[in-house]
């Protein structure tokens, strides 16, 4: 083989027509979906968007600060059904985490399928959802809110966490285990130090997201400052609506803040 | 003391790791377990303590049969036997403390435990253990925070919180430079003398083998191919062991490490002068 006959290109003829081709298909596509989601729209009133968003904004405007010594009772309530539903969702997710994850189940055949039957379950169902149905259930308050918060929060943790335990290193296990120790032992000393930093730092992500889901769980009936908003909402004080966003706005940063503080904290 | 009676491996892929293995080692013996990778030395010690099931045979220890016993009083039996790993397998965000004490899990129950709350005594003798590893000073560190020789004194303190009969040590210095390898097995021999305690050590390193070793047991495709002193380790029997191109290859490179180990200090000589 000479050199000189050597030719290095980075596709061939053959990808390059194919991608060619993928490109033109995109496009179609596009287009096609565009005159399908749009067969309905009356443009009169996109057009006249820009007009009422601003008539809305300066309805909004100023925020009604008046209203935020009245907000704090319903504020406290949101803090506390996202830290008590955490708090509920980790003591349920951690025993299903060591049941979900291959190297510590018991049984792979039968608590196993049952561990990851509830991680989906709890996960795939929204907070909201979960909030309506305890609503319903138990009656509107802060009570549905804390287990609708928790019963979304054992998908969540449990997941990350059996994963983290997946990921173990064994040989510390085998040498704890080497020396004669039970069981709980073994759990304690060889693998719950060695998940302890993502166990926290899942926790107080879990705890920042559970904040901010819990800020609507009002407009269901499950109690916090989303019972406030919808009730403003009803009766189109926009003004009201502002403060409340604006409340809602810091709280969250807040607790990005401390969350991003703990978890930088742990590693 | 400790007698291997015809023990066989097979792994559920079929894979035979150890045919026929039997063994006696007797109290105070310090017993090196030489072979290629894969020659079935590790398997050979964790079927000791069960941590691998040997699949036939039997194993005594003092006279009583490890492979029969159940769980619990296998867990009680597994308090007599210390192990020191390759790559030290501490707990490495416990503290070196915390890791030593580990020895005595067996011992206590799990509230105990579980609240750290250790006897006096076991706290007492893992200080003895820590000055006499040469790490008093560093009992409160984490064990991720020490260098790799401080770990497998670490290592070998925890097995001797154990207070046990027997040690088992899978390559001790596999992770090791060669100058803290030497001092660890001097260590571990020294240590095994002290308590007469015997101890079977998988090592590959076949110079270090020579240097410290009461008796060297050589396997080969999970056989027992020798079994003596290292003065009758001759050149035959080492390649029967490893094979004669691994093992020209094994000498050269010892030759190697000891050349540039003398153009070291011979640098360092001419620097002093």
């Amino acid at each position: 083989m000479r050199l000189e006959d050597l030719n290095w290109q980075y596709r061939s003829r053959l990808q390059r027509l194919a991608i060619w081709f993928a490109w033109l298909l995109t496009v179609a596509l596009f287009v096609w979906c565009w005159n399908l989601m749009t067969r309905d729209t009356i443009w009169l009133f996109v057009w006249d968007a820009p007009t009422q968003a601003a008539d809305l904004g300066s309805r909004m405007m100023p925020p009604r600060w008046s209203y935020l010594p009245e907000l704090m009772q319903p504020l406290w309530d949101t803090l506390n059904i996202a830290t008590l539903g955490t708090l509920g969702g980790v003591i349920l997710a951690v025993p299903v985490a060591f049941m979900a994850a291959r190297n510590t189940t018991p049984s792979r055949l039968l608590l196993r399928p049952i561990a990851l039957g509830i991680i989906v379950t709890s996960r795939s169902i929204n907070s909201l959802i979960w909030a309506l149905l305890l609503v319903a259930i138990i009656g509107p308050g802060l009570l549905a809110g804390i287990i609708a918060i928790a019963l979304r929060s054992i998908g969540f943790i449990g997941k990350l966490l059996y994963e983290a335990i997946e990921e173990i290193d064994e040989k510390q296990v085998e040498a704890v285990r080497a020396t004669g120790a039970s069981g709980f032992q073994v759990m304690h000393y060889g693998i719950v130090p060695q998940i302890l930093p993502a166990f926290f730092g899942i926790t107080v992500f879990r705890w920042d997201i559970n904040i901010r889901e819990s800020t609507i769980l009002g407009l269901v009936g499950a109690g916090g400052i989303g019972l406030k908003l919808q009730s403003s909402l009803n009766v189109l004080a926009w003004p009201q609506v502002t403060m409340i966003l604006l409340l809602i706005l810091l709280t969250v940063v807040a607790s990005e803040w401390i969350s991003a503080k703990v978890r930088s904290a742990i590693i | 003391m400790l007698t291997i009676d015809s023990v066989g491996k097979t792994y559920g892929t079929g894979d035979k790791a150890l045919t026929d293995i039997s063994l006696t080692i007797e109290k105070g013996q310090v017993v090196g377990l030489i072979g290629p990778s894969g020659a079935g030395k590790s398997t050979l010690i964790r079927c000791i303590n069960r941590l691998v099931e040997p699949s036939t045979g039997h194993i005594y220890l003092n006279d009583l049969d490890l492979v029969a016993l159940d769980q619990n009083r296998l867990r009680q039996q597994r308090r007599r036997i210390g192990m020191i790993f390759q790559e030290f397998a501490l707990v490495e965000r416990l503290t070196v403390m915390e890791n030593v004490l580990s020895g005595r899990l067996g011992y206590l129950p799990f509230w105990r435990t579980y609240l750290r709350r250790f006897p006096a005594s076991d706290i007492e003798n893992a200080y003895r253990l820590l000055d006499r590893v040469g790490l008093l000073d560093q009992a409160d560190k984490r064990a991720d925070a020490l260098s790799g020789g401080q770990r497998q004194r670490v290592g070998i303190a925890r097995a001797l919180a154990q207070h046990p009969d027997l040690l088992l040590v899978d390559e001790p210095t596999a992770s090791l430079d060669p100058k803290t390898s030497r001092q660890i097995m001097r260590l571990i021999v020294e240590i095994c003398s002290d308590y007469h305690l015997p101890a079977i050590i998988n090592i590959h390193d076949v110079p270090l083998a020579l240097q410290f070793m009461q008796r060297i047991i050589g396997l080969r495709q999970g056989r027992v191919v020798f079994d003596g002193a290292p003065s009758e380790l001759t050149e035959s029997v080492l390649t029967t062991i490893y094979g004669a191109e691994d093992w020209t290859n094994m000498q050269k490179q010892h030759e190697d490490d000891l050349d540039s180990e003398a153009d070291a200090t011979a640098r360092l000589g001419a620097l002093r002068s």
